[in-house]
């Protein structure tokens, strides 16, 4: 089942780039990424999230020699990233297919196997196959961005691949030195499955130089403050339904690696780094934060502000509380269908600015065109999480569990809140508001791009009016996921004490 | 040799077991008489097919003696998996040689039988090479090996950089030769002992801090870091791989380096595996710097030939550090590694072939540049190759060194795997600059070209003149060995399978 919900949407398109006709790649990549959509509703619907088993598990042999399984199952922890993942690809590639592209059946072939590998990456329960695919889903991205992106595209998939890929390989290493020392220390023939990495944990020492390794990944993918240094040109060049997707969903990877493999695989060291990614995570926030609102271009405004939120979701990890970690994973999905449709409306007001991407080249379109300036306003809001929205829910809980356990990260990371609140505003009042620009052309928003943002509107509403929708069914895996450093950290706070006494 | 040694009725000769050898040098004989044959037709079509009919034969009759373990001639040679194996990727290589030749420049000017005889006597020398169980048939291989390629790098005698390369390859091919049978000598001398495993055992029975022995050692090291291009011993290798015409470039690339290390793998893993303790280091040594000069030699290159070949030497760093661990794994590693390194090879080779005789760039850069639109059946074999190349995943290239690394971790070599690591992260500047320029970049205009008559880009283009649109067959083996990369990418366990055995007769020692 679940290697239908990955593999769909690959292989549709790739019948799709086999057919010589020109629109039918396009609409057989859509249909492809909606049997995924379809699939993972189902999936939700039969999920009861009473356990923190895996279901729907897929486990064969991939490389018997080296102890890989292809190994697949779904937990409260992906369920909904899964779903955030195919919902997105679904609206992105239907927004892609009412534009022209150059070469089109190489694009939707590139942009569905994009999606098989995201899938891919989240679905995994074997550490190396998590690497295959963590690995493989940037190459269509690599060649999507190089080949149909803007005109300083060479350069910046040149940053882009050089971060990412530098990460990827040092994961690698690390990944293959864990489970080959997980062997040789247990004394059992090498497995890469997660879960027998985790039944037996490395030395602390071993643990905490293969945390770095993993770290470095993460946080560029994410990325983190540090470690941001791809993420403007390639945000300014990716054509924007590619960076719907890239910036909603990629960004999560991230994240979700630390929850899957870090967290439960090395335990001790997670929380020997526990203030350095916090520290880390909230210079995210702050930076992303005030580059968001020095910016002028409308693309990297949302770029940094998705630093700024990312480093929300990292600080609600590694805090290592219960709301906490479910916040982050609530945050992951809510994140990633408000930036989707946010990157999807910029592309369409530089289409009406004159292709510029520029605020100061947008403005006052929102009395000639209600229906968009809504639809825009309902993602600014849920962006800088208005009380009402699933943002706000989200936020809430990161802060509420990094209260409880590292409370002066908390209070910094609140300004982090406020500071959304304007730079949010302030793209929607110049792009929308102000005097008109001077090449804008205010038209109202097509009837099927309309089409296209209605769905994310409504997950997002959705989220808003219950977000329990989520929370109760990713509770019991995501309080699993961070039970070990729970557990640490409560024994160095009782040793501590008993040493003060 | 052979028919020396029957009517000397010495020593027993399995001829079963040597049959693979029977192949091809009776190929290469009938190769040489047939392409003196006057009609056209026999020199251009039928000696290539004899050619391949050759190889073919050669792996069906290895296919039959799988899994045999005997000597051939009393102790000289000896056929095991290890042989078998590497007899199959020779003569594929050969066969993709010989296809990616069929109608190019070098055999017509070089008279076609010559080229393609020369090519099956080298291949012979390749299979008396790994087959070798003691010092005198090692260096017989080896020679027999070489001395065709010398020929080979030169045949397109109305070019100077191919003679020049020729030349450059027989002088630092003979330095190398010397060496190492120098360092063979000081083994025998400090052992008494031709044999591989009397070697081994003499050594085991306290030789093994002899000053003598550990001079021979050290040269022959040497002599063979020369052949597998192991830095410092590389500087050869842009050169010749730029110069030589680009099918025997590319048979030189995965053969010969193939033979190295299977040699490299016999000598250290059953001669010399008492001296392990003084070997290791300094193979790690070499290892390391073999990838760093590697790498970061290949990042200017605007040359495809050149950039392949500091390529080539980079992925010898990662094979040598197969050999480093000295641990079954890590023998199997490296077996698993020169197959894949084989497939990925090919394939990149085979479209910059079909471009140069396609474009007027030569193997320049340039004559991918936007290669993806004009024509995707090459352009996804390259990209296919590269991305193998720079290791990336549902590509054999990430198995491969997904394997090594973990051999190397597992064999207590960490560090060195973070240096395979690092070398990986600077190839991705330069496997990613070929992709650039077959999607983003827009083909060059055909005015610089056309305007002057002769090749004006660096490298020339050797084989510019032979009529373009005759591609099938190099379209043909880029699209299989691409396809074949990706297949073993996905369902790499048959790879696995087929070097399971091979390390087992090194085992022993091991």
């Amino acid at each position: 089942m679940l290697s239908i919900l990955i593999w769909l949407p690959a292989a549709a398109a790739l019948v799709g780039a086999l057919i010589p006709a020109r629109r039918v790649a396009g609409l057989l990549a859509l249909g492809g990424a909606l049997g995924s959509l379809g699939i993972t509703i189902g999936l939700i619907a039969g999920y009861s999230g009473h356990s923190t088993r895996l279901t729907h598990v897929t486990n064969v042999d991939w490389i018997r020699s080296l102890g890989i399984h292809y190994s697949l199952g779904l937990d409260g922890l992906n369920l909904f990233l899964v779903a955030m993942t195919t919902f997105s690809f679904v609206l992105a590639i239907a927004a892609a297919n009412l534009r022209d592209w150059e070469r089109s059946r190489v694009f939707f072939l590139l942009f569905a196997l994009a999606e098989s590998a995201v899938l891919g990456t989240f679905l995994a329960q074997d550490l190396a196959l998590f690497v295959a695919f963590f690995d493989l889903m940037l190459i269509p991205f690599y060649l999507l961005l190089g080949v149909w992106g803007g005109p300083n595209r060479i350069a910046a998939t040149l940053k882009l691949v050089l971060y990412t890929f530098v990460g990827s390989l040092l994961m690698l290493a690390g990944a293959i030195a864990l489970a080959v020392l997980t062997s040789e220390h247990t004394g059992h023939p090498i497995s890469f499955a997660l879960s027998t990495l985790a039944a037996s944990p490395l030395h602390k020492g071993t643990q905490e130089w293969i945390f770095l390794l993993f770290a470095a990944a993460f946080l560029v993918k994410m990325p983190a403050f540090p470690l941001h240094g791809w993420m403007p040109d390639a945000y300014r060049e990716m054509p924007v339904e590619v960076l719907a997707v890239f910036s909603g969903v990629l960004s999560k990877v991230g994240a979700y690696g630390f929850l899957r493999i870090v967290l439960p695989t090395m335990p001790a060291a997670s929380v020997h780094f526990q203030t350095p990614i916090l520290l880390i995570s909230l210079a995210s926030v702050i930076y992303g934060s005030a580059m968001a609102f020095t910016q002028t271009n409308a693309r990297l405004i949302a770029g940094y502000s998705s630093i700024a939120q990312l480093g929300f979701i990292t600080l609600g990890i590694f805090a290592f509380a219960d709301q906490g970690a479910q916040g982050a994973v609530l945050q992951m999905v809510n994140h990633g269908i408000v930036v989707a449709p946010l990157f999807l409306i910029i592309g369409l007001l530089a289409a009406r600015a004159g292709g510029s991407d520029d605020i100061r080249d947008m403005g006052g379109i929102a009395t000639r065109a209600p229906i968009l300036a809504t639809c825009f306003l309902i993602v600014t809001f849920a962006t800088l999480a208005m009380p009402g929205s699933g943002n706000f829910v989200g936020e809430f809980l990161i802060l509420l569990g990094l209260f409880k356990t590292k409370m002066v990260f908390s209070i910094i990371a609140f300004t982090g809140v406020v500071m959304a609140s304007v730079y949010a505003l302030r793209v929607f009042i110049r792009a929308m508001h102000n005097r008109v620009g001077p090449q804008v052309q205010s038209r109202e928003i097509s009837l099927r791009y309309g089409l296209v943002l209605a769905p994310f509107l409504a997950a997002i509403a959705l989220f808003a009016v219950y977000p329990q929708l989520q929370l109760g069914r990713s509770e019991k895996s995501v309080t699993a996921a961070i039970a070990h450093e729970k557990a640490l950290t409560q024994t160095y706070d009782t040793l501590a004490g008993a040493i003060k006494k | 040799m052979i028919a020396a040694a029957a009517q000397l009725h010495g020593p027993h000769i399995n001829w079963a077991a040597l049959s693979p050898l029977e192949a091809l040098i009776g190929g290469s004989v009938i190769v040489l008489l047939v392409g003196l044959l006057r009609p056209r037709f026999i020199r251009e079509q039928v000696v290539p097919a004899l050619t391949v009919l050759s190889l073919g034969a050669t792996i069906g009759l290895t296919l039959w003696q799988w899994h045999t373990h005997v000597a051939a001639i009393s102790g000289a040679l000896a056929i095991d998996d290890l042989a078998l194996i590497m007899t199959l990727l020779f003569a594929g290589a050969g066969i993709a040689a010989t296809l990616l030749s069929w109608r190019g420049l070098a055999p017509r000017v070089s008279a076609h039988g010559d080229f393609y005889a020369l090519m099956l006597g080298s291949i012979a020398g390749m299979f008396v090479l790994v087959a070798a169980q003691n010092i005198i048939t090692l260096f017989i291989g080896l020679e027999l090996l070489s001395i065709p390629l010398y020929v080979l790098c030169a045949t397109e005698m109305h070019r100077a950089a191919s003679l020049e390369s020729g030349l450059k390859y027989l002088i630092i091919g003979s330095v190398g030769s010397a060496t190492l049978v120098y360092g063979l000598a000081l083994i025998y001398g400090a052992t008494g002992a031709t044999d591989f495993s009397a070697i081994a055992a003499s050594i085991s029975h306290g030789h093994s801090s002899d000053t003598l022995l550990l001079t021979g050692v050290a040269l022959v090291l040497v002599g063979l870091c020369f052949k597998a291009s192991i830095a410092p011993f590389h500087q050869w290798t842009p050169d010749v791989y730029e110069g030589a015409p680009t099918p025997v470039t590319a048979f030189m690339a995965v053969a010969t380096k193939a033979a190295a290390f299977g040699v490299l793998l016999r000598v250290l893993d059953v001669m010399l595996i008492g001296e392990r303790s003084n070997w290791k280091p300094a193979l790690a040594a070499l290892a390391t710097i073999t990838i760093i000069v590697g790498n970061v030699g290949a990042l200017g290159q605007a040359s495809l030939k050149r950039m392949l070949a500091y390529s080539s030497v980079a992925q010898a760093g990662y094979i040598l550090a197969g050999v480093t661990v000295a641990t079954e794994l890590g023998a199997r590693a490296t077996l698993l590694y020169l197959i894949v390194y084989l497939l990925m090879n090919i394939a990149a080779f085979a479209v910059i072939i079909a471009r140069e005789r396609a474009t007027p760039y030569g193997d320049d850069i340039d004559a991918v540049a936007g290669l993806g639109a004009e024509s995707p059946w090459l352009a996804w074999p390259l990209t296919i190759a590269m991305l193998a190349l720079a290791g990336i995943p549902a590509t054999a290239g990430f198995i491969g060194k997904f394997f090594l690394i973990s051999a190397l971790v597992s064999g207590g070599y960490t560090w060195l795997a973070i240096v395979l690591v690092v070398g990986s992260m600077i190839s991705l500047a330069y496997y990613l600059r070929v992709i650039a320029a077959v999607w983003m970049r827009p083909a060059p205009g055909p005015s610089i070209a056309t305007a002057v008559g002769v090749p004006i880009i660096a490298g020339g283009s050797p084989e510019a003149d032979v009529a373009a649109g005759q591609q099938l067959e190099l379209t043909f083996v880029a699209i299989v060995f691409a396809a074949a990369t990706v297949f073993f990418g996905i369902v790499p366990q048959p790879l696995f399978d087929l070097v399971q055995h091979s390390a087992h007769t090194l085992s022993g020692a091991l």
